[in-house]
């Protein structure tokens, strides 16, 4: 028996800088805040959903069942189950299509899909050679002996490590991998704040013709996202130093993604559930594709979603142009310029497998709320921004409608899902 | 909170306080609660009215005392409460069976107990209609006289009206619910109820809407339209959504994003409705500002936004809710509850723009009754005095304990109180009540 899944309605915390705002609130303290607004929005205080899955990129050891123990802290029903998953920036997607896979099965009639990151809440651990030390001293079999174990350690052992930002594999940073991708490509300054003031400004726009009534609960007295500079201008921008990519560079603090805290969650569910309980109905989740690259064999860090898109369109029949609305994740502004330059290159797109090249889309179709660059980027939230946001926009434009979600992620992976309005 | 604040409620601040003649309030008997002690029946004619609507709700009573001329008439023990049958009631004379019934019960009243007239409303000759004015004189100086948080209220049952249209009202002064009802009267007409005994949960499976429900007072309603069944979905500005959040998640209703004064506020709430398959069986309409200035310093910004957070936005939802053509709007029988207040009925220095809007809602659900009554849709609106809410949480201390304690029960009221009225104006038993104001006040000294 095959089932359709539907997204019903989302909800998420505003979003804010590390160390904003919400710098006080731990990655469970977001998630049930935006569980909670979910809940309160759908009238689902008491009930037992099927499966709720998240999960966080910057993860403490102890939050080793960070979404099973927020659901606990819900009003959901506690019978209800959860697991964590985590695919980087593609995580709140991927958990998306996690459930929505699911429904589709029939295994569950309905389900929350969530993502949370506090940047500020970010874990911070001891040294390698200091955990050696410990582990050592541990283990020892006398007190003298266990002295001479914790007498080696060095004043150097003692400094806390931040959580790594750097590839694993290739030692570089996001941003330097960016810095490779924009140089390639061939991405312009220009482009880049351009892509950086338009997100502010429909950002600004949505949250002032009230888009985001029904998709933001305010948290901790935080009710519009913090991150949003309204007044923004490709003239402001241009007067920034650069972040990445040497003193020549053109990735700046303003078109690249900030550190950020906050939470989001969507709820799925298989159309006749919906309809019974008499639930909103905004799109159909079609169809999802997952794709990575050979970064450390020099490909281009964030450009996984490339081969996932074509793959994707190729699979359901459709080309881009089918598309009437798009979603790519703003990790970067040049991200989504070397996305849309990818999706047009024959060679590229030879070389990944597919078919020819993707194809362009018109601007007018793509972000046109905003995204990462003014909203901001908690991690794992991302997608489960993203899936509600275009959900809302297809359903606004009819049935029928289409829109695709392109979002990268670390390790050189990109996940991509297809909505059809309903 | 200010240091005299704090200074009040230590024990030595309230044994200065004590000596200075101020007294500690009564604690109010609330909810579903009836009195303790017996529940005494008169009847000052042949009227049956009274004691057939309390056998309909299952209470059993006791003859009354009445002054015969001896020293000191009473009771031997606390009563609980008295209800009057007064419908026969025509001639200035015969108001002596009252004085001769309500002197030994008031001698007698325990702490939170009722005193209850029945009567016609003003109709007929000049006598009779100024006897039941009279009854209206008696029941707020008995209000003013009684102590110890009891209360006395007038309920006026139009001809015909019988045990089933009355029994609602008639528990509702009786319990708890009514704690900070007093010293008023209001019109319950005939509308055809069967006698049947009220339930406990008399708004289960039916949906209202509560504006203004994040905090205070609306919060109040909602939780209390919630135990009595009813599916609420709870409005409040989009800003206020978190603690909206959490009031709708605590009763299982929904929560609903929305300013009320946006162009299509009716036409959301409608759409959420029907989305979730409901037609609306009624809307408080709570939500509700202030932007006190004297007059001499009210500018044109401060006079809009009142009115129209108060009463313009309030209107327009209404015209939406009404139209029989909106899928999600009010269904035949349904209910609209404003909110008015004292402030507007007795006029408040330093609010002319409150005043208006407020006194505006009460004429408001005035003149919809009369039109909405073929549909069987009721329009009335209560007006609460001081309620200890983060409204009132604003006026500096010394003035606020003055408001709290000017008024029969010497203290402020509590959300609950207003929300009680409400729900009871909500229920399908007070289908009889409709164009009322009814005063949530303590028989505030001004105002009533
Ligand atoms: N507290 C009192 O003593 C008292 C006395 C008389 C009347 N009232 C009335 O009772 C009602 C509730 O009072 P309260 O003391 O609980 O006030 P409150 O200020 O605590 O709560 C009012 C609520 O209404 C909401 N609200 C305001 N404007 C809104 C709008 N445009 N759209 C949607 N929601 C909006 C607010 O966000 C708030 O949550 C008000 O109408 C008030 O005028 C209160």
């Amino acid at each position: 028996m095959h089932h359709t899944a539907v997204v019903v309605g989302g909800n998420r915390t505003p979003f804010a800088k590390v160390g904003g705002p919400l710098a006080e609130a731990s990655n469970q303290d977001l998630l049930i805040a935006a569980l909670d607004g979910l809940i309160a929005r759908h009238g689902l205080a008491g009930a037992r959903m099927g499966e709720v899955a998240g999960g966080a990129v910057l993860k403490h050891p102890r939050d080793f069942n960070l979404t099973r123990e927020a659901v606990l802290g819900t009003s959901l029903a506690p019978d209800t189950p959860a697991c964590d998953l985590q695919q980087a920036c593609g995580t709140g997607l991927e958990a998306t299509v996690y459930i929505a896979n699911k429904i589709r099965l029939g295994q569950i009639d309905a389900g929350i899909a969530a993502g949370v990151d506090s940047a500020s809440n970010a874990p911070v651990t001891v040294s390698e050679p200091l955990r050696r030390i410990l582990a050592r001293a541990s283990r020892a079999r006398s007190a003298a002996e266990r002295i001479k174990v914790l007498a080696r350690i060095r004043p150097s052992h003692l400094a806390p490590l931040a959580p790594g930002v750097a590839e694993p594999r290739t030692g570089l940073s996001m941003g330097e991998h960016q810095a490779l991708t924009t140089e390639r490509w061939g991405v312009t300054r220009e482009e880049q704040d351009r892509i950086a003031a338009d997100s502010h400004r429909s950002l600004a726009a949505a949250w002032d013709r009230g888009f985001f009534d029904d998709l933001v609960t305010p948290y901790l007295g935080v009710t519009r996202d913090a991150i949003l500079r309204p007044d923004t201008t490709v003239e402001k921008l241009a007067t920034l130093r650069p972040a990445f990519g040497g003193p020549e560079g053109s990735m700046t603090a303003g078109n690249s993604t900030a550190l950020s805290d906050g939470a989001a969650a969507v709820l799925l569910a298989s159309e006749d559930w919906a309809r019974e309980h008499h639930l909103p109905i905004l799109a159909k989740v079609v169809d999802a594709e997952v794709a990575s690259v050979d970064h450390p064999g020099g490909d281009d860090l964030l450009l996984g979603p490339v081969a996932a898109t074509g793959r994707l369109l190729a699979r359901q029949g459709l080309g881009i142009a089918d598309m009437d609305l798009v979603e790519i994740h703003e990790a970067f502004a040049s991200t989504v310029a070397a996305t849309r330059k990818a999706w047009a290159d024959p060679e590229h797109c030879a070389a990944l497998g597919l078919d020819g090249p993707i194809g362009t889309i018109p601007d007018d179709r793509l972000n046109v709320t905003g995204s990462s660059l003014a909203a901001g980027h908690p991690f794992a939230a991302t997608g489960a921004r993203i899936v509600p946001t275009l959900a809302k926009l297809l359903h606004e434009r009819g049935p029928g409608s289409r829109g695709l979600i392109s979002i990268c992620a670390a390790g050189g992976q990109g996940v991509v899902a297809i909505l059809e309005g309903m | 909170m200010s240091t005299l604040e704090r200074i009040y409620g230590t024990p030595v601040g309230k044994a200065v306080a004590r000596k200075a003649g101020v007294h500690e309030p009564p604690r109010l008997r609330r909810g579903r609660r009836l009195p303790a002690g017996p529940i005494v029946h008169a009847s000052l004619g042949d009227s049956t009215l009274a004691a057939r609507t309390l056998r309909l709700l299952g209470l059993p009573v006791e003859a009354p005392v009445t002054d015969d001329g001896s020293a000191a008439p009473g009771y031997g023990a606390p009563i609980g409460a008295v209800v009057i049958d007064a419908t026969d009631l025509e001639r200035v004379d015969q108001l002596e069976t009252i004085r001769a019934v309500l002197r030994p019960a008031v001698r007698s009243l325990e702490p939170s107990g009722r005193v209850i007239l029945l009567a016609r409303p003003a109709t007929g000759d000049w006598e009779r209609r100024a006897v039941t004015r009279a009854l209206d004189g008696i029941t707020r100086t008995v209000g003013k006289e009684l102590r110890k948080g009891a209360t006395a209220t007038l309920i006026l049952a139009g001809a015909d009206a019988g045990p089933g249209d009355l029994a609602t009202t008639l528990a509702f002064v009786l319990e708890g619910r009514s704690a900070f009802v007093d010293g008023q009267a209001w019109t319950v007409q005939a509308a055809g109820l069967a006698e049947e005994r009220p339930s406990d949960r008399p708004l289960d499976g039916r949906t209202v809407v509560v504006t203004g429900a994040a905090r205070g007072i609306g919060a109040a309603i909602a939780r209390t339209l919630a135990r009595d069944g009813a599916d609420v979905v709870a409005v409040d500005i989009p800003a206020a959504g978190e603690a909206l959040a959490q009031v709708a998640n605590e009763i299982a209703g929904t929560a609903l994003q929305l300013d009320i004064t946006a162009d299509d506020a009716g036409a959301r709430i409608a759409a959420h409705v029907a989305g979730r398959g409901a037609r609306l069986h009624g809307i408080v309409h709570n939500a509700g500002i202030t932007r006190d200035k004297l007059l001499a310093n009210t500018d044109a910004d401060r006079w809009r936004s009142v009115l129209e957070v108060n009463l313009a936005a309030e209107m327009r939802i209404n015209a939406v809710l009404l139209d029989p053509a909106t899928p999600g709007g009010i269904a035949d029988g349904g209910r609209i509850v404003g909110v008015a207040s004292t402030s507007g009925l007795a006029g408040n220095k330093g609010q002319t723009n409150y005043a208006a809007s407020k006194a505006g809602v009460a004429g408001l659900v005035e003149a919809m009754a009369p039109d909405l009554a073929a549909r069987a849709i009721t329009a009335n609106a209560v007006a609460p005095g001081f309620i200890e809410t983060d409204m009132t949480a604003r006026i500096p201390f010394i003035q606020r304990e003055v408001f709290r304690r000017s008024n029969s029960l010497s203290q402020g009221g509590q959300p609950v109180d207003v929300a009680e009225t409400i729900a009871y104006l909500l229920s399908p038993g007070a289908q009889g009540v409709t164009g009322q104001v009814i005063r949530v006040c303590g028989q505030n000294l001004v105002g009533a």
